[in-house]
């Protein structure tokens, strides 16, 4: 029935489309959009009971992987966090973006929420993380099912983009 | 009622086990019988690697497949000559000139031979070469990689089938021709072939450092047929064998012209004397054509360069450097034994070997016994560098390889059997029969110094019942016989992909500890390539358009782009930014006139898409990489020709 309905639409907004030609085009398309939103509010809703991961505080969590302890000077070193936004925006920024919400969390403030530790445990090991750390479980569910990808990052590089997260 | 039946099979299937087991104890096998723990032995359980690999020619595919052995499992078909849609081999812009030729671009031909790089006469695993033989070309895999990395065209030849053989350092890559043509090539009546043909063997140098061919030398030979070919070692390491058929130099009705003498000829070709004379500025240059193309894994794209000259060497202004030896029945296959003694001719009219003697060769060369000459080229005389006959009571002798433990296993296409001999006695020792018409057989190994041995694998041209039938048409196939008994053993059968020519077998280990996992994104040097997704852009430049796009689990940057317009030549430049192993992503365009993109991690494939419709059109990731794989999608607007609208691209917004 649902079906019947938005093939209707579509094919009324294609028609409508298809006569106004060049010109703008913007007001069916957004009828349709707004539906879709109000169907997927609900959902959410019954799915959020508790903080989303993203948002909770586990500075004790080490995560799971080769880094088991790491203490950063209080300084920043400019010259690695450099190196290290060099590779962020190689291998990185295809996901993460500053400041918002993309594929993946936003890297800015990540240490006022994580360890160091962890945050280099997700990106040296995404698969053992997604698995055995139940935090990155369930970020993993929060952004819908989409994998931290392994980018086979060195653990001095790693650290590096650790570095440029400390400058954000 | 089913459960019931199935139960009691089980226990007679069971019963049948061990009594067939208890039977086989100690009894050895018998002929043509499949023992009962054949599958056992070719039983790779889940999870586990195989022990060899088999590069196994894809004949009129013209591709190069590989399988595990024993397992008889296929895990990929190498794109060398024809065009394959499902990698965009010979469809996309990086792959496109390693097609080319002096003929323009070729999307097909007929791979036979493939033969492994050696080092010291042993196999070193670091490439495959391949012939193509209708429009004659060498192809190079590089096994870091199983990708075909280099394609030359071969002037001056015609059915290109004594090729692709590789000296015992790889020095050479050999390739001779089997058709014999006007060199150069010109407007002249077929019935003067006589005398006026010419058959080149060529001498392709591989740079040591970078696998780099370069024709170095071709030797113009008498028009004869040059059917097959192998390297001396050891001791005639510096020479190469060729078979010879048609020394009638019939030019029609071969199957009658060119069986008429009792015997044709093995030319044996001194490579070392003749590369001294061309280092020594020896030889002719003579103007042709021929295409050298070679793939680039930095830019990941090839380039094609026209060559225009190549040098011609007369075997008569090379004293001592090329002899006939008398061959009888057309011989075919031309094998070399592990030592370098002894070369086998298979005369494929006849039911016996002829095995030549390299040592009594010399003597007889030595000695200056000659029995006339072929167009200036001296004969030899057939006893005095004859060693021995096989009398195998088979018949159609076509190819022999060598276990390393001093014996040979030669097939027989008409008698339709490999048949085990000894090096040196000539006694036959086994037969087993293949099902059917074998042509080449292969043991990992079996044409070099130190044969891995275990296997022989018999590659079959024809198959008729022993597979379901699948029309007109059926599969060819492979078998597998287990050699490490005095006895062959029948283990397996498994089909091939397109005709199975020959093959080239090596322990996986040596080829497994080079093999690549991902391309360095930060080595990446493709002109349309990008580094990171701050690169991203789409740039117009009058009516071609550049999409420098990327591609990651799981979306496009971009994933929405408009101001295309009809008439527009639409450039998807996709780079895979993933470096983690074994994730691929595809893409295509609805409407795009070519085969979808494969691009591997860290890599930059292109298509080209000239779209024809006004509309607004998906494109999206072809090849499952993630539980989004289905998300991974995007659009692509068309307006009209004379439309206003800006390029404009974007992802998220």
């Amino acid at each position: 029935m649902k079906f019947v309905f938005r093939s209707a639409l579509l094919l009324l907004s294609l028609i409508v489309l298809s006569c106004g030609g060049k010109e703008e085009k913007k007001k069916e398309g957004f009828s349709v959009e707004r539906q879709k939103s109000q169907t997927e509010q609900p959902k959410s809703e019954t799915e959020a009971p508790t903080t989303k991961a993203s948002e909770r505080i586990e500075l004790n969590n080490k995560g799971v992987g080769p880094i088991t302890d790491l203490t950063l000077n209080d300084e920043i070193d400019q010259e690695m966090a450099t190196m290290g936004e060099g590779i962020y925006n190689q291998m990185c920024l295809a996901c993460h973006r500053v400041g918002k919400k993309f594929i993946g969390p936003a890297p800015d403030k990540i240490l006022e929420r994580r360890s160091p530790e962890w945050v280099m445990n997700m990106i040296l090991n995404p698969e053992g993380m997604v698995k055995e750390d139940p935090l990155a479980k369930d970020l993993l569910i929060e952004f819908n099912g989409s994998p931290m990808a392994n980018q086979g990052l060195t653990e001095e590089q790693a650290r590096a983009v650790l570095e440029y997260f400390r400058t954000l | 009622m089913m459960k019931k039946f199935s139960l009691l099979l089980t226990g007679i299937l069971g019963f049948a086990l061990v009594m067939t087991s208890c039977n086989n104890q100690g009894k050895g096998t018998s002929n043509g019988a499949l023992t009962s723990n054949a599958a056992e032995r070719v039983y790779v359980a889940p999870g586990e690697h195989d022990e060899f690999y088999a590069f196994i020619s894809g004949g009129f595919s013209g591709q190069l497949s590989v399988y595990g052995l024993p397992s008889g499992r296929l895990f990929k078909v190498i794109p060398v000559f024809s065009q394959d849609a499902e990698k965009a081999w010979g469809y996309n812009e990086e792959t496109k000139p390693m097609l080319n030729t002096s003929h323009g671009f070729v999307p097909w031909d007929d791979s036979h031979h493939p033969d492994i790089s050696q080092t010291n006469g042993e196999l070193d695993g670091r490439y495959v070469f391949i012939n193509g033989n209708n429009t004659p070309r060498i192809a190079k895999v590089d096994l870091s990689v199983f990708e075909t990395t280099e394609i030359i065209e071969i002037p001056n030849s015609g059915g290109n089938h004594s090729s692709s053989f590789v000296t015992e350092n790889t020095e050479y890559v050999v390739a001779g021709t089997r058709f014999s043509v006007p060199v150069p090539q010109r407007d002249m009546p077929i019935k003067d072939y006589k005398g006026n043909f010419k058959g080149a063997l060529t001498f392709i140098s591989v740079a040591p450092e970078n696998g780099r061919m370069d024709i170095k030398f071709q030797l113009m030979m008498p028009g004869f047929d040059y059917d097959l070919a192998h390297p001396g070692r050891g001791d005639s390491h510096g020479w190469f064998f060729f078979t010879t058929y048609n020394t009638e130099e019939a030019s029609s009705l071969l199957e009658v012209n060119a069986s008429q003498n009792d015997k044709d000829f093995i030319a044996a070709v001194n490579w070392k004397k003749i590369e001294e004379y061309v280092n020594g500025g020896g030889g002719k240059k003579m103007a042709t054509n021929y295409a050298h193309n070679v793939y680039d894994e930095s830019t990941h794209t090839a380039t094609s360069t026209m060559k225009k000259e190549v040098l011609v060497v007369d075997p008569l202004e090379v004293p001592g450097a090329v002899y006939f030896l008398p061959t009888p029945k057309s011989p075919h296959g031309c094998d070399v034994d592990t030592t370098g003694e002894y070369i086998v001719g298979n005369g494929k009219l006849s039911a016996d070997l002829t095995v030549h003697s390299f040592s009594k060769m010399l003597a007889a060369i030595e000695a200056e016994k000659f029995d006339g000459d072929a167009y200036g080229i001296p004969i030899l005389n057939f006893e005095d560098v004859l060693a021995g006959t096989v009398k195998s009571g088979g018949l159609g002798p076509l190819h022999t390889e060598f276990d390393g433990e001093g014996n040979a296993y030669t097939t027989f296409f008409i008698s339709s059997e490999v048949v085990k001999w000894k090096v040196g006695t000539w006694e036959v020792v086994d037969r087993q029969p293949c099902y059917y018409s074998v042509g080449h057989l292969m043991i990992p190994g079996g044409n070099s110094r130190k044969p891995f041995g275990k296997y022989v694998l018999a590659m079959n041209k024809i198959t008729k019942d022993r597979y379901l039938p699948t029309g007109p048409e059926v599969t060819q196939s492979a078998q597998l016989y287990d050699i490490s008994g005095e006895k062959m053993e029948l283990l397996l059968d498994f089909p091939t992909v397109g005709e199975p020519h020959y093959a080239a077998g090596i322990a996986a280990d040596i080829v497994k500890a080079r093999s690549k996992k991902i391309y360095n994104l930060s080595e990446n040097e493709h002109k349309y390539g990008i580094q990171t997704d701050a690169d991203v852009r789409v740039e117009r430049n009058g009516k071609e358009v550049h999409i420098y796009m990327s591609m990651i689990r799981s979306h496009f940057n971009p994933d929405n782009i408009e101001g295309i317009k009809v008439g527009d030549k639409v450039y998807f430049h996709v780079t895979n930014l993933e470096q983690d192993y074994d994730v691929p992503h595809g893409v295509s365009v609805l409407g795009a006139n070519t085969a979808e993109l494969l691009i591997m991690p860290g890599q930059t494939e292109s298509f080209v898409w000239e779209p024809k419709q006004v509309g607004v059109w998906p494109f999206y990731c072809t090849d499952f990489c993630s539980a989004l794989h289905q998300e991974m999608q995007g659009y692509i607007r068309v307006s009209p020709e004379n439309s206003n609208l800006d390029l404009s691209w974007s992802l998220g917004e």
